[in-house]
């Protein structure tokens, strides 16, 4: 087993061996090197035959066509480009817009600058589950909506919102909706013939891609206008405007098609080794799964471990690579605002432990995992004066706290 | 972020975790923080005839600079006089266990522990 345990495939991902290699053959001389938009020799015409079968290996992953992909920076760029591009298109037909409080910062503050631009946004809460109310969304869309923004897979606690029925509901009072895909692909089946979605965030390096590469899908049928947001020599057809890195498209186009040829499988082995994780950590006193464990991608588990906090039990996890929902390990010192939309105690946000799972993921690794979270659990319990507390029957929410 | 090797040992091994007898008369409790934000430490000391802290104990639910600042603590106040301890410096735990910016507030809540502690025992003793 090789050290230090990468558990954080949610954050990132390596890039496969396979995807390297192709990515390996458009970078020198003797590679297809190109401008993809050099029209006048075969460097240029290599360049963009690589590009457009990229293209088509993504669209084939959503079975959509070529065409409705753009390609993009990453998931940041294609939730920019489609929230802004659609608010700006069609801000003469209304200037609502639907979101969610536990979406990705790269939506809500898309949302937050076209708040100051003027539009109106509703964020939504989700239930206890990390699962959106579809009545509560129906309830939401007005007649002014022009579009609604819901993540497909929660980065943080990898729940799955049901966007056939949201974006039926969607169609029904002909508002867009946009969904941030970033953390899908190869892990939940996607098929954008029958779920009524008009643009969909993707990005490379959550599923074995390089980094700097995305694509934002756009429907045209019905189509789907947006503005751009990057001017420049009218690529993409005019949405997206700069030279194509025709390494990182290819690198994306066959993680993709290896997402899509290996999906089933690699499912079956995530949940078993997901499941062999959550088994051995739930006998553990007072442990708690953070979202929905059913409606929740193979190789996502969020747990908190109450009265130890969750970056000293990181610092113990020494040969693990994991995230916490706690406040120290972030700028702000606020705890996860996911799992404070779930209605989480903060106490339960600062405890809380993100493990992912992924393609080079081994059940030796759990092993290790489990057994070091056993011993450093219980370690910083002993040394936790909440602990000790719960262990005497004190109620501590009835404790007076001198917050600071 | 990297730990500072000095907040690293006083993490991987604690000195004086645990409890004193929180009714006796020569024992003070000092417990600040708060389980919503995070951090909550435990400190108590035990002076003897002469007023001297001959022992010290802590348990702290927080980051490993929380932890690594009330160990510190426990260790820097034993065999002081109460005045002295009080004289103890959030600056002086930053020093020490070479605490970044951002994990300031654990070296503050370790002084606030500890002055809790004493203001504690000294209503005990009045």
């Amino acid at each position: 087993m090789k050290l230090p345990v990468y558990l954080d495939y949610s954050a990132t991902t390596p890039i496969d061996p396979r995807v390297a290699a192709k990515m390996c053959e458009c970078l020198t001389l003797d590679g297809d090197f190109g401008n993809p938009a050099s029209r006048s020799h075969a460097f240029g015409w290599n360049a963009e035959q690589r590009v457009e079968q990229a293209r088509a290996q993504v669209a084939a992953l959503l079975n959509a066509n070529s065409k409705e992909i753009v390609w993009t920076s990453g998931a940041t760029e294609s939730d920019n480009l489609a929230l802004k591009g659609a608010a700006h298109f069609y801000q003469k037909k209304g200037r609502h817009i639907v979101t969610v409080k536990t979406e990705h910062k790269a939506v809500l503050d898309t949302c937050r600058q076209l708040e100051r631009e003027g539009y109106v946004v509703t964020y939504l809460d989700v239930q206890p589950d990390g699962l959106i109310d579809a009545d509560v969304f129906r309830a939401a869309l007005r007649d002014d909506t022009i579009l609604a923004s819901v993540m497909h897979v929660n980065n943080e606690i990898g729940v799955i919102q049901d966007i056939d029925t949201l974006g039926t509901l969607c169609r029904e009072r002909g508002v867009l909706f946009h969904v941030d895909a970033a953390q899908s692909p190869g892990k939940v089946a996607l098929d954008l013939q029958k779920t009524p979605v008009d643009l969909m965030s993707l990005s490379a390096h959550k599923v074995y891609g390089p980094k700097g590469i995305g694509a934002l899908y756009v429907r045209r049928k019905p189509r789907v206008r947006i503005e751009a947001q990057i001017h420049g020599g009218g690529h993409e057809r005019g949405m997206r405007s700069g030279t194509l890195p025709t390494h990182q498209i290819v690198g994306m186009g066959e993680a993709f098609h290896l997402a899509k040829a290996e999906m089933a499988e690699e499912n079956v082995r995530l949940h078993a080794l997901r499941d062999k994780l959550y088994n051995g950590l739930k006998d553990l006193e007072e442990v708690y799964v953070n979202g929905d464990l059913q409606r929740r991608i193979a190789g996502n588990l969020n747990i908190s471990f109450n009265y130890v906090e969750g970056e000293s039990l990181m610092m113990a996890l020494k040969d693990m690579a994991v995230s916490s929902g706690s406040a120290c390990t972030s700028a702000s010192l606020e705890p996860s605002y996911v799992l404070r939309a779930l209605g989480r105690d903060d106490e339960l946000a600062h405890s809380s432990i993100r493990f992912t799972l992924g393609r080079f993921t081994t059940e030796a690794d759990v092993d290790a995992v489990l057994q070091q979270i056993h011993t450093q659990v219980v370690r910083l319990r002993e040394l936790s004066p909440l602990w000790d507390m719960y262990k005497a029957g004190i109620d501590l929410k009835s404790v007076q706290w001198a917050a600071h | 972020m990297a730990y500072s090797e000095q907040v690293i040992d006083h993490y991987e091994n604690p000195r004086n975790v645990g409890t004193l007898d929180t009714d006796a008369a020569n024992v003070g409790t000092g417990m600040v923080g708060a389980p919503a934000c995070g951090d909550v430490m435990r400190l108590q000391i035990q002076v003897d005839e002469q007023g001297v802290i001959e022992d010290a104990r802590f348990k702290t639910y927080g980051c490993g600079s929380a932890i690594a600042s009330s160990s510190l603590l426990t260790e820097w106040v034993k065999g002081k006089t109460l005045e002295q301890a009080r004289e103890i410096k959030n600056t002086d735990i930053v020093e020490e266990l070479a605490l970044p910016p951002v994990k300031i507030h654990c070296s503050v809540l370790a002084e606030d522990a500890i002055k809790a502690a004493i203001t504690d025992l000294q209503n005990k003793q009045a």
